[in-house]
């Protein structure tokens, strides 16, 4: 156990060392919820509501769409991808750690620094700009903390699946790809999955990638209330259990079928 | 003449590769596609609640959008060097391209070319062909040869920006998370510029000047007069900020000590 916290901590600190793009980052991320700002204030021209949600909401729903992306959001499946293909795997599998639950650990690393030296300064400055309103309840807080760890867990398997798949299909930097496209907006994180079709909305809710975005986020700005924050919750911890079955399947057929591509 | 053929013997080279790995070829193609439909999706759905968008309706938004895939699709097959910093710099791969004939950011956009990307062009004239079926615009017959030059000059804005974030890494050889999220700020260009506030408007025409690959030329197109200003002005901004790219580049390139070793 302490040693995959010891790998939490080495990302971590790997992270803080090449530090020059912190500020440009934050900035980079300001302007980048600036323009949704805009945006949505122009799509709401006069209106009210849209989907029950207000300007202010929906500006709070983009913001903190972004700061949880900050968190959950990682490279493990390029890099599992890279390591299958120069062969380095072959190595990381002999060693005594299971090298998919290194990898996840090497990811919460990476995205509890995001969340601290990205997210929320980052936030601090959207929030003086921006009319986002961060003044919700303690609970709702820790429902949305709640929320985002299943986010970042649920991302993550996706991202483990995505970069066993390299085994199979030896490049993979094509599924990587349209794997990050179907998540940013099957997510809700460029829209809230309520201002789609109904019929778009019945098929997304047989797909696991509400549970990444959408969830905390609505969570975060009261779209869910009551009941709905139990169910949206057991809706990722039903996603989080179930992608465990296809990762171990194909984790243990990949294990069989090793070709090491040069080296 | 020798940097063409050159380029066509890395091309024949890169077709081979991708014939090699034919699955992820086509999943690439696919993602690329997909990648498209999700900016299109967007749209659509967004004008399921509003009319207008800044006074342009849906039409124009999507011809906006088809404009804009076809100088991204040229960027994107010619220029692709996002991960320049961990493969070029941190690897060391540098000191290979150094010691290369050719310029050092010829060859490194020779090992990078990703040819299938030119079929963004083609669906970016797909959507461009639907908007006009539903807009009631007459074309002159120069205006493909304003259309080819406002291209280029767009693909060059966008080749400008990228390589100059990518000299960045001659300064520092940190990891960038910069790359990323330019590419998510690249796409407010392809929303009219008038719904920003100033400092975004200034920001998205003279400082990472994305208005010029999509809104600004797209709107000689669209008879929005108003902005011809602008639009005629973009391969003025093609040429400027590709020059400038190529400026920090070579006086990176003579700051470079190589990674270790």
């Amino acid at each position: 156990m302490s040693m995959y916290i010891e790998m939490i901590r080495v990302r971590f600190l790997m992270m803080l060392a090449y530090r020059t793009n912190y500020y440009s980052g934050i900035l980079i991320y300001s302007i980048n919820i600036g323009a949704y700002y805009f945006l949505w204030s122009a799509i709401y021209g006069g209106k009210e509501q849209i989907q029950g949600l207000s300007v202010a909401q929906m500006t709070t729903y983009v913001a903190v769409a972004w700061m949880a992306r900050a968190f959950y959001y990682n490279n493990i499946d390029r890099e599992i991808a890279a390591e299958i293909k120069d062969g380095k795997v072959a190595i990381e599998m002999i060693r005594p750690y299971n090298y998919l639950g290194m990898k996840t650990m090497q990811a919460l690393g990476e995205g509890v620094f995001r969340l601290l030296f990205f997210s929320v300064p980052g936030m601090i400055i959207v929030a003086m700009i921006f009319p986002v309103r961060f003044d919700a309840s303690l609970t709702t807080w820790l429902f949305f903390f709640i929320s985002l760890v299943f986010s970042f867990i649920v991302n993550t398997h996706i991202n483990l699946l995505t970069g066993i798949m390299t085994f199979f299909l030896f490049n993979n930097s094509g599924l990587i790809r349209a794997k990050r496209v179907v998540i940013d907006l099957f997510s809700g994180l460029l829209l809230p999955i309520s201002f789609y079709p109904d019929w778009a909305q019945t098929l997304m809710s047989y797909l696991p990638f509400q549970a990444i975005s959408y969830v905390p986020s609505m969570i975060f700005t009261g779209g869910f209330v009551g009941q709905e924050i139990y169910k949206a919750l057991l809706s990722q911890v039903f996603w989080v259990v179930i992608l465990l079955i296809p990762i171990r399947l194909l984790w243990s057929l990949a294990k069989k079928h090793l070709i090491i591509q040069g080296g | 003449m020798f940097y063409l053929s050159l380029f066509f013997q890395y091309a024949s080279q890169y077709l081979k590769t991708r014939l090699t790995y034919r699955a992820d070829t086509i999943i690439e193609i696919l993602s690329d596609l997909l990648f498209q439909a999700v900016n299109l999706i967007f749209i659509v759905i967004v004008f399921r609640h509003t009319a207008f968008l800044g006074g342009w309706n849906r039409d124009e938004i999507i011809f906006i959008y088809g404009f804009f895939l076809v100088p991204y699709a040229i960027f994107s097959s010619f220029f692709n060097i996002w991960d320049f910093n961990e493969r070029y710099i941190v690897k060391g791969e540098m000191d290979r391209i150094l010691t290369r004939p050719v310029h050092s950011l010829f060859q490194i956009i020779l090992e990078r070319i990703e040819l299938e990307s030119l079929f963004g062009a083609i669906t970016g004239l797909l959507v461009m062909g639907y908007a006009i079926m539903n807009l009631d615009i007459n074309f002159a017959w120069y205006d493909v040869l304003i259309f080819i030059v406002m291209v280029i000059g767009g693909a060059f804005i966008y080749a400008g920006i990228f390589i100059s974030i990518a000299t960045i890494g001659f300064w520092s050889d940190s990891r960038t998370d910069i790359m990323p999220m330019m590419y998510n700020i690249s796409n407010y260009g392809r929303y009219p510029i008038n719904i920003y506030n100033k400092v975004i408007q200034f920001v998205l025409t003279w400082i990472l000047p994305f208005a010029f690959v999509g809104v600004y030329p797209a709107s000689y197109f669209l008879n929005r007069e108003e902005w011809y200003g602008y639009a005629f002005f973009t391969p003025v901004m093609g040429i400027l900020f590709f020059g400038i790219a190529i400026l920090l580049w070579n006086a990176g390139v003579k700051r470079y000590r190589g990674a270790g070793n």
